[in-house]
């Protein structure tokens, strides 16, 4: 079967550690994505799966089997880097076969499995040409077409469409994943772009200082986030959050201070259960109604700043004390620079976090 | 006006990277036909007859390039020098005899390919280890390789002559090329280091995913990234092994002797004053192995050593 398990891994650079008691499965034909900031460790994390680097302590499972000891090339799986790393002196067929030499697959088998997956990738045309004879794009479907030329175990992919420009990517997500789905394979792409997480994922892992924050599936990390950091890391534009003072919670409704306001919102019944205090309070900037009079139930700002996106508007507003907003409203509702808004969040999307940052929910 | 002819000339100042003009190109040619006259000389020296080697003012030119050069400048061209570089009468009116030089060139180009590809194969499999696997203190290692380098040869040749007197490998060609092999390592080492540090991590990685083990990494992958490399490092280090005259005159033997020692000693034996015309013979004879590799592997000299591995 073809599955990756990651059982409490550790991946310690001398006194730094990159990757910290990571748990994470991912079964066959499943698709994860590892995401999070600049240096979070998920990389790292993809390296220790294909064998490049050596755990430090936890266990590597790939198809069942512990992996921890054996070198990249015993443990038969295909990676995609993001830079290609196509051998540069090889030609775009002789790279695609390149892995096939090891499988002992006769030279006949061979060019017919290299055309095979030079159909699926549309690389027919370039396969006599050296890697820098070839556009960016070719690069990418060269690169994938050499993992998936041969049977492996699993698939990993670095930042697989990172260096492409914005159109080509939108093509190249699209059949990355219309060709993972035909292969049944644990695939774990590595990303720090979230839109790419949540379109191709089945499941996607947010990651941050080497820590697992949450895993789940892109719904699930978008409406239910574990904590404050997985809320501000999905969705765009970010969630607002912001700092508020828990008086009372009776009746599903929290009596709290936000940004100097007074303010009774409904929120989740769970919060009954927090202390009077500190928390954050995250509401997502299309999770607003703009109201005509303001009550205890709204945020009331003004409008500083107005960025049309086409369909919809988006508003940066700023409270008396100082706070910012970010609403997002239909491109029908015009609001001008100055502007002052009664905000109502949506009470089923309004997060409640405590004090340490995690969410607060029933 | 005088702008304009300059322009028209190619003096312009070229914007971007254009190809420069005839006037540039010009203007360079002049400097290096300049710089090549003493090789040139030399060159039409070897086919002068021997009495116009020391004429004042000199013979400069083989033909009169249709009456453009006074006759007095003109020489009558020979291929007499050529010949006697390989045989010649030893002793006035004396028969001719082989002179040897046949051997001593088959010397030069032996002891100088064995010991450079000998010093490229390992040096290189030195430098893929220190780049790819370093040790604790690596640039310690570095360096001290490269003290090996520092000392003229005058210095270390006293201690070298003893230690070969001791061991017997004076005079043979094992000797002569396992000293030139160590002198050309610490060049190749640096060198070939420095290629292999440029390559591209990833590209060894994916390799080693793909199935590939170390050895296969390295002969598959690395080794055909670095071809360049490794013929500006045999071109550089045949140059200085085939120049290379104090530790020949000292350790080789009358067999094993290497061109730039016979042509001292063919030129000043006999107490006949210097042979100039026989000498620029034999050297003109000595640049052509050296400048038919270099002219061969001048497009992998020329190119550089990333193409298109990666861009970041």
């Amino acid at each position: 079967m073809s599955t990756i398990e990651l059982r409490k891994v550790t991946k310690r650079f001398g006194s730094f550690t990159a990757v910290k008691d990571v748990d994470l499965s991912v079964a066959a034909g499943e698709v994860v994505c590892l995401l999070g900031p600049s240096g979070c460790g998920k990389t790292t994390t993809l390296r220790v799966i294909a064998g490049l680097e050596r755990v430090t302590d936890g266990e590597v499972v790939v198809a069942g089997k512990v992996m921890n000891n054996l070198p990249p090339e015993k443990r038969d799986i295909a990676m995609v880097f993001q830079f290609y790393a196509l051998y540069p002196s090889a030609s775009v067929a002789e790279n695609i076969a390149f892995p096939l030499y090891h499988d002992g697959i006769s030279g006949a088998e061979r060019t017919a499995r290299v055309n095979r997956v030079a159909a699926i990738l549309h690389l027919e045309h370039v396969l006599d040409r050296l890697p820098n004879q070839i556009s960016e794009g070719e690069k990418q479907r060269a690169a994938m077409a050499r993992a998936i030329v041969r049977d492996p175990n699993c698939f990993l992919f670095d930042e697989p469409l990172s260096r492409l420009d914005v159109e080509l990517r939108q093509t190249m997500r699209g059949q990355i994943k219309e060709v993972l789905q035909g292969l049944s394979k644990a695939t774990v792409i590595v990303t720090h772009d979230q839109l790419e997480a949540l379109t191709m994922a089945n499941r996607i892992a947010i990651m941050k200082d080497g820590l697992i924050e949450q895993v789940g599936s892109p719904h699930e990390v978008f409406a239910k986030p574990a904590n404050a950091f997985v809320a501000s890391f999905i969705g765009t534009p970010q969630m607002n959050l912001l700092e508020a003072d828990l008086k009372t919670f009776a009746d599903g409704t929290a009596d709290m201070t936000v940004a100097g306001i007074s303010l009774a919102i409904r929120t989740d019944a769970a919060v009954a259960r927090l202390q009077p205090g500190k928390v954050t309070i995250g509401v997502r900037p299309r999770a607003f109604t703009p109201t005509d009079t303001g009550d205890r139930g709204t945020i009331s700002a003004r409008a500083e700043l107005i960025e049309p996106m086409g369909a919809e508007t988006l508003i940066h507003a700023r409270t008396a004390a100082g706070a910012d907003i970010r609403v997002v409203v239909t491109r029908s509702q015009r609001v001008k620079v100055g502007e002052a808004l009664n905000l109502r969040p949506d009470p089923r999307q309004t997060h409640v976090f405590d004090g340490a940052g995690k969410a607060v929910r029933s | 006006m005088a702008e304009s002819i300059l322009g028209k000339l190619g003096f312009r100042r070229a914007s971007g990277v254009d190809e420069a003009g005839w006037g540039r190109t010009l203007a360079v040619a002049v400097v290096a036909f300049i710089y090549f006259l003493p090789v040139l000389f030399i060159i039409f020296t070897a086919f002068k007859p021997q009495g116009d080697a020391l004429l004042v003012p000199p013979t400069l030119s083989p033909t009169s390039l249709f009456g453009l050069i006074p006759d007095h400048f003109v020489f009558k061209p020979t291929l007499e020098n050529f010949g006697s570089v390989f045989s010649r009468s030893m002793t006035p009116d004396g028969a001719p005899e082989a002179t040897g030089f046949d051997r001593y060139f088959f010397n030069s180009i032996f002891i100088a390919s064995a010991s450079v590809l000998l010093a490229l194969v390992i040096g290189t499999l030195a430098a893929f280890g220190f780049s790819r696997y370093p040790l604790k203190g690596n640039d310690t290692y570095l360096f001290i390789i490269l003290t090996t380098r520092m000392l003229p040869a005058i210095v270390v040749i006293i201690p070298v002559i003893l230690m070969f007197r001791v061991v017997g490998l004076s005079g043979s060609y094992l000797g002569i090329i396992m000293l030139y092999t160590a002198f050309n390592l610490a060049f190749t080492i640096w060198m070939m280091k420095s290629f292999f540090d440029e390559l591209s991590p990833d590209v060894e990685d994916a390799a080693r995913i793909d199935g590939s083990s170390g050895m296969r990494v390295f002969f598959k992958i690395c080794l055909p990234q670095v071809i360049a490399g490794l013929a500006a490092t045999f071109v550089f280090g045949l140059i200085l092994t085939w120049n290379e005259f104090l530790f020949a005159l000292l350790l080789s033997g009358p067999d094993t002797r290497t061109v730039p020692v016979a042509m001292n000693q063919a030129v000043s034996s006999g107490g006949r004053g210097t042979d100039w015309t026989l000498l620029a013979a034999i050297e003109t004879l000595f640049l052509v192995p050296v400048f038919l590799v270099t002219f061969f592997l001048q497009n992998h000299l020329l190119r550089g050593v990333t193409f298109g591995t990666v861009k970041r």
